[in-house]
Parts: C-alpha cells; structure tokens; sequence
C-alpha cells in the first residue's frame, strides 16, 4: 500500500471517492530517517499523522471560531501529562484558567487535578488593548519569561498558545509581534518543546496573520461546517514537512472523552472472510442462501415503503438473539417501543431479549446530530455492546440529509468496523416509488455482499410482497422471487407460481391454488370411475368365464354321457350278438367269437 | 521579593498617592531607559507623590504572572485605581502622561 499523497489536498476525484476505504498512509518503509513524532494520543489525528506532531517543533492549528482548536490543544497536553508522562504549559490568550476548566469539564478532563499534581500549567494572559499604553520600544520578553518560567516549573514537554491572535488584537504595533512570535518559535524549538499555536482562521489565507510563514513545518486546519443545518467537523493536515500524511479532510468529532478523528479503521481492506452462514430467521430465505448470510458480511435489504423491511430486519434479530447472541438495533425513525410493538404483531418478542440483555436499540433522530457523530456513536456503542449482528433501519435516513457522497463513505466506514469485528450487518434501506429497485437512496449497493429486494407485486387490483435475492457474494443463491407474507406467527415465504403473466401472488396465486385443487379433485374422481369400471368388466368377464366354464363342463359331460352310452351300447350289442351266436352255433368260447365276429363286421 | 530600588533623591514617600512599578528583564537598553525616563517625568509631574517599584523579571519571574506582564518593559500604575498599564522604554512622554492620567490632573 502506498502512501497516501495528494498534490491537491482535500480536492477528492470521483476516482478516490470510489476507491474509499482510503490507503491507509503507512510509513513504515520512512521511519528510519524520519523526524521524532509527539503523539498527540488524540484517537485518529496520531494515525493520520503518522504517529503525532513533530517532535520539539511548533505546530499551527488553524480554523475559524468554534472548530475546536482550544480543545485539539487542551487533549494534547492533557494526554502528555497522563498517557506519555509528558507535562504541559497552556498559555490560554482567550479563557481563564477557571473557564478553561470548566469548558472542558464536560468532556472529561480534570484539569483542576493536572494543574494541582503539578503535570500542567495553565497560565492566563489577558491583554486588554485599552488598558495598555504604548509609550516607546518593547519586546515580549515577558511572554518568554512568564513561559520559560512554567516550563522549567514542571518540567513541561509540551505548551499550547492558545490563540496568538489576541496578541495581534492587544498591541498596536503588529511588526513588533510578528517578530516577537517568530523569536518565540524560535525559543520554543531551542527549549525543544513539543508547541501547539492555535489561530484563527483568515479570510483567503490559513490565519488571520499569515502565521503559516513563520510556524511552517506542521499545519493542521479545522473546519466547521453547516451543510443544511447539520455541522460538520472536519480535519486536514495541511503541511508536515520531513513526513508524510493524510491528505484528505477527515472528519471529526467532539464527545464525551474529547476529539476523535475519522476514520481511523477504513484505512485497509484486509478482514476475514469467515466461512460460517447465519441465519436470517426465515428458514425459505435461507434456502435461497445456502444456508443464510456470511457471518461478517454485510446484507443490504431494499425495498419500496411498507415491502415489510423492518419485519425481516426484526426477524434477522430476534434469531440473532435466539442463537444467544448480541444484536444492536439502530433505530433512525422508529423508536424502541413503537418497534416491539409492531413485532409484537406478527409473532415476535422483542422485549424478551431486550430484558435478556441480548437486544440492544440504538435510536437516535437522524437529524439530532451530524453524519460523523452519527457514525461515531454508532461505532462507540458497537465496541462497547460487542453485538455479533447490527441492524441499521434504516441507512436512508443514517445521517440526517447529509449528501450522498458523505453518507456513503459513512456508511463504508461503519461496514468496515463492523466486517472487521466480524459483525453481521443488514442495512435496511428505502426504495423510493419511481427509482428502479437496482438503485438504493444510500447508494450502498456496491459495498453489501448480499442483497435482497421486497418488491410490490401488482396485480389484479392487488399489491402483494415479493422478495429475491439481487446479489449474494460467494454464494450461488436462489434466482426465484418468491411472495412473502406476513403473518402473526413471522414471515413465511410461499411457493412460486408462475402465470402466464408473471409470478401469481394474492389472490391470483389462491386463485390458482383452488383451481389446482379443484383439478386435482377431478383427476381423481376420473381415476376413480376409470378404476370402477375397469373392475365392473372384471366382474363381468370373470362370471362370463365362469358360465362359459359350467357350459364346458356341461358338454364335456354330455360328451362323457355320450362315449359311455356307445360303449354301452357297443357292449350290448356285442353281448347281443354273442349271445345270438352262442344259440346259434354255440362252438368256441365266447370272447374269440365276438372278437372275430367284431373284427368281421369292420 | 520586591527589588526597592536606592532612592538618591528622596522624593518617593512611603505614603505616596502613585504607586508605579516597573517591570524590567535584566539591565537591556530598554529596562534602562525606562527607569531613567519614568524618574524624569515622575520628578517633574509627581513630585512627591510617587513611588516607584522596579521588578526584574529575570530574578522573579514568576511576579510576570501576576499583573499579566508579557511585554518588556512594562510600567503599571498600581495606585490610584484602576489599574493601568504602559509598556515601552517610556521614551514617548505625552504617551506616558496620558496612560497615567497625568495629563489631565496636570493641566486643572
């Protein structure tokens, strides 16, 4: 992976958008020759810096009211003093040291406590121009003694100047400043400190002053911008000499804990790819899969308003839960109550798992905060819930209005925290009526490894629920758009009928349904007359053979009757000629006569 | 801690209604000067009425941190109320006089 380096930094070509997430600036190769870093133990800012702020150099954060500088500084110095055992010199031009305390308070930072174990230093200079008198030469020698002074107090390693501006705003005499600062730079390299200088924003240059000049080897700019009414954070590391960086615009956040840069996880694509299926909870569905989604995989469910989105995502759920499982339901137009309600209706139990600890709802309204700070706590609650499935209903409206571009390296963000913790993720997302249905409102489609589509299936005067499979990466899933129904015992997904327009659904499909029975029924009566009758000729034929057998016998006997009667009479006759021979010749015996006589007559 | 400095001319009284310090860093050309020029137009405006403080930052700095001293020199009018301050060698008198309110109570 090569370094990411731009010569235009910022500027992002449709080209680099696509090719998010963004090569990671990996400087591994350069570290040898390359200047000592100071981290600013500041999540993401150390990442895009690679590893922090140039050692014992100044550093120049610019930006306009309210982005943030004094709170980039405050976390410097108090992540030196508690994570690097690096203490630190504030030198607020703006705040007090009670006021100071009390801004940051909210964040979590005890400065109170720094200050009192002596691991920070926060020294207020207020200069008021009205109560200062310029009356001949000067220098600042004062600014590089009162500082000098804290430094050597506690050993600092790290001072803020938080903002010079004021100095400009509190003397006449900007040549004399501009000066002095530049001595002051010079100073706080000698003293080998790791300086931040904080600075507004000018109108078409970086600072007001033109401060860049003389603080020149690490800019950082910060941003705040509305974009219809919902602010956005952004960094950039404008200049760092002698190393290279980031040079996109990052966006950031400011939250309980203090700033975090974005993104500092999509910097690579390099997670696994685990083998296992989940099951989406509706069994037909996972038929259509092989056997579910991937397991870490990211599931895109797209469909027109009121295709029953939200059921399946519930039913993903709930199986999740089922499994004994953790699943995160980020909710952005429902709430929690109102989405067990409605699953309530077809069967499903969510508070059950709720109360079980293994569903947690994440509602937010999508226009209450930014996109980063969407995708911020969305991610913080996921490391902090470790759920193995998340459900985001629905990304149309992840991130308020921001634009399409943004929503989507957010979302390309989120997908890639949630495969790199193996986390499956459906994404439900709204079709909008006129748009085809290959196209999402977040324009995900690319970065999902399955995606399923419910669709209306008009027909008839009837809209009905149809779902299929557009894309299942890795697998050689269902072609079939099958209807779904939605029933109070879940979702159930019915057998296809194919009509000759189309798909049959609703009452079509029952339609056909009671005409195949009917047909079926008929069939059978048809087989069954076939069979009676069959039998009936059977029966027939069998007594047919039986009187044909009785007349055979008859005849057989009659011709029986009939050899026995010749016989018989043969032998009468015999007799009654051997008897008239033995009358009348009454010579020989009987048999040789009437054989003779017999043998005579043939 | 606070350097009083040798009085040759005894003009500075312990009651005075001006109470000036000076904040220097060393002996520059600057802190000098200052000194020289905050006595002149002390003896020939507040006669009597002053006294001068002079603190070398050098040796206490951290007393810059208290009247929020960052330019040297810098001459603060402790007394009377309010608080003023003048940095500068002080070589620009009218200057000096307007940002001790001299000026005004001179002229009635």
């Amino acid at each position: 992976m090569k370094p990411a380096r731009s010569s235009r930094p910022g500027v992002k070509s449709a080209a680099a958008i696509r090719a998010i997430p963004h090569p990671a600036p990996r400087f591994t190769r350069l570290r040898a020759a390359a200047l000592r870093k100071t981290p600013t133990g500041i999540r993401g800012l150390d990442e895009i810096m690679d590893g922090g702020l140039p050692t014992g150099r100044a550093t120049l954060c610019c930006g306009g009211p309210g982005c943030g500088k004094t709170l980039l500084g405050v976390e410097f110095l108090v992540n030196g003093a508690t994570r690097y055992d690096e203490p630190g010199v504030f030198l607020a031009f703006e705040e007090s040291e009670v006021e100071l305390a009390q801004n940051v308070a909210a964040l979590g930072f005890n400065l109170r406590k720094l200050v009192a174990g002596g691991r920070l230093v926060i020294d207020h200079v207020r200069i008021e121009r009205s109560e200062i008198e310029e009356a001949g030469a000067y220098n600042l020698d004062g600014l590089f003694i009162r500082l000098g002074e804290a430094i050597d107090r506690i050993g600092a390693r790290r001072v803020v100047l938080d903002t010079i501006d004021v100095l400009f705003d509190g003397l006449r005499d900007a040549s004399i400043v501009r000066a002095e600062l530049r001595r002051v730079f010079q100073w706080l390299k000698q003293k080998g400190v790791t300086a931040i200088v904080t600075a507004e924003r000018g109108e078409n240059t970086l600072t007001r002053h033109g401060l860049e000049e003389y603080v020149s080897d690490c800019v950082i700019a910060l941003d705040h911008r509305v974009t219809e009414q919902l602010t956005t954070r952004r960094l950039r590391v404008v200049k760092y000499r002698g190393s290279v960086h980031g040079t996109n615009e990052y966006p950031f956040l400011i939250d309980r804990g203090g700033l975090s840069v974005w993104p500092i996880t999509s910097l690579k694509l390099e997670h696994s790819a685990p083998e296992d299926r989940v099951s989406s909870g509706i069994r037909p569905l996972d038929a259509m899969l092989e056997g579910g989604f991937h397991r870490g995989g990211s599931v895109l469910l797209a469909g027109t308003a009121g295709t029953g989105k939200t059921s399946v995502a519930a039913t993903f759920a709930a199986a999740a839960c089922r499994r004994g499982e953790r699943c995160l339901y980020c909710a952005f137009e429902e709430s929690p109550e109102q989405i067990i309600r409605n699953m309530r209706s077809i069967g499903l139990d969510l508070r059950r798992w709720v109360r079980a600890g293994r569903l947690r709802f994440h509602a937010v309204r999508p226009t209450y905060y930014g996109l980063e700070m969407h995708l911020a706590r969305t991610i913080a609650t996921v490391e902090e819930f470790a759920p193995a499935a998340v459900v985001l209903d629905p990304v149309s409206s992840f991130g308020g209005s921001s634009n399409v571009t943004e929503r989507r390296n957010a979302l390309i963000r989120l997908v890639d925290v949630l495969k790199r913790r193996n986390v499956t993720s459906l994404m439900v997302d709204l079709t909008v009526g006129g748009e085809t249905l290959e196209r999402t409102t977040a324009d995900v489609s690319s970065i999902v490894d399955t995606w399923i589509v419910l669709r209306d299936l008009e027909s008839q005067g009837e809209r009905n629920r149809g779902l299929h499979v557009l894309k299942s990466r890795g697998t050689a899933h269902s072609n079939q758009i099958r209807e779904f129904v939605i029933t109070s015992r879940g979702i159930e997904l019915r057998e296809v009928y194919l009509g000759p327009g189309g798909i049959l659904t609703g009452s079509a499909r029952l339609a056909q349904e009671a005409r195949d029975a009917a047909e079926r029924k008929l069939r059978a009566e048809e087989r069954d007359r076939e069979r009676r009758s069959l039998a009936q000729k059977r029966e027939i034929l069998h007594r047919e053979a039986t009187a044909l057998q009785l007349e055979l016998a008859n005849v057989e006997a009659d011709i029986n009757r009939r050899r026995n009667e010749t016989q018989l009479r043969q032998f009468q006759e015999a007799r009654d000629r051997a008897d008239l021979a033995l009358s009348r010749h009454a010579t020989g015996s009987r048999a040789t006569t009437r054989q003779r006589e017999h043998g005579g007559v043939q | 801690m606070k350097a009083r400095v040798p009085n040759p001319w005894a003009e500075e009284t312990d009651e005075a209604p001006w109470r000036l310090r000076l904040y220097v860093a060393g002996t520059t050309h600057n802190s000098v000067a200052a000194l020289t020029n905050l006595r002149r137009i002390c003896r020939e405006h507040l006669a009597g009425r002053y006294r001068i403080e002079v603190v070398d930052l050098l040796k206490n700095p951290r007393l810059a941190r208290g009247d929020q001293i960052i330019a040297v020199p810098t001459l603060v009018r402790k007394l009377p109320p309010p608080l003023r301050r003048i940095i500068g060698d002080l070589s620009h008198t009218e200057r000096v006089l307007v940002g001790l309110e001299v000026r005004t109570e001179v002229r009635a």
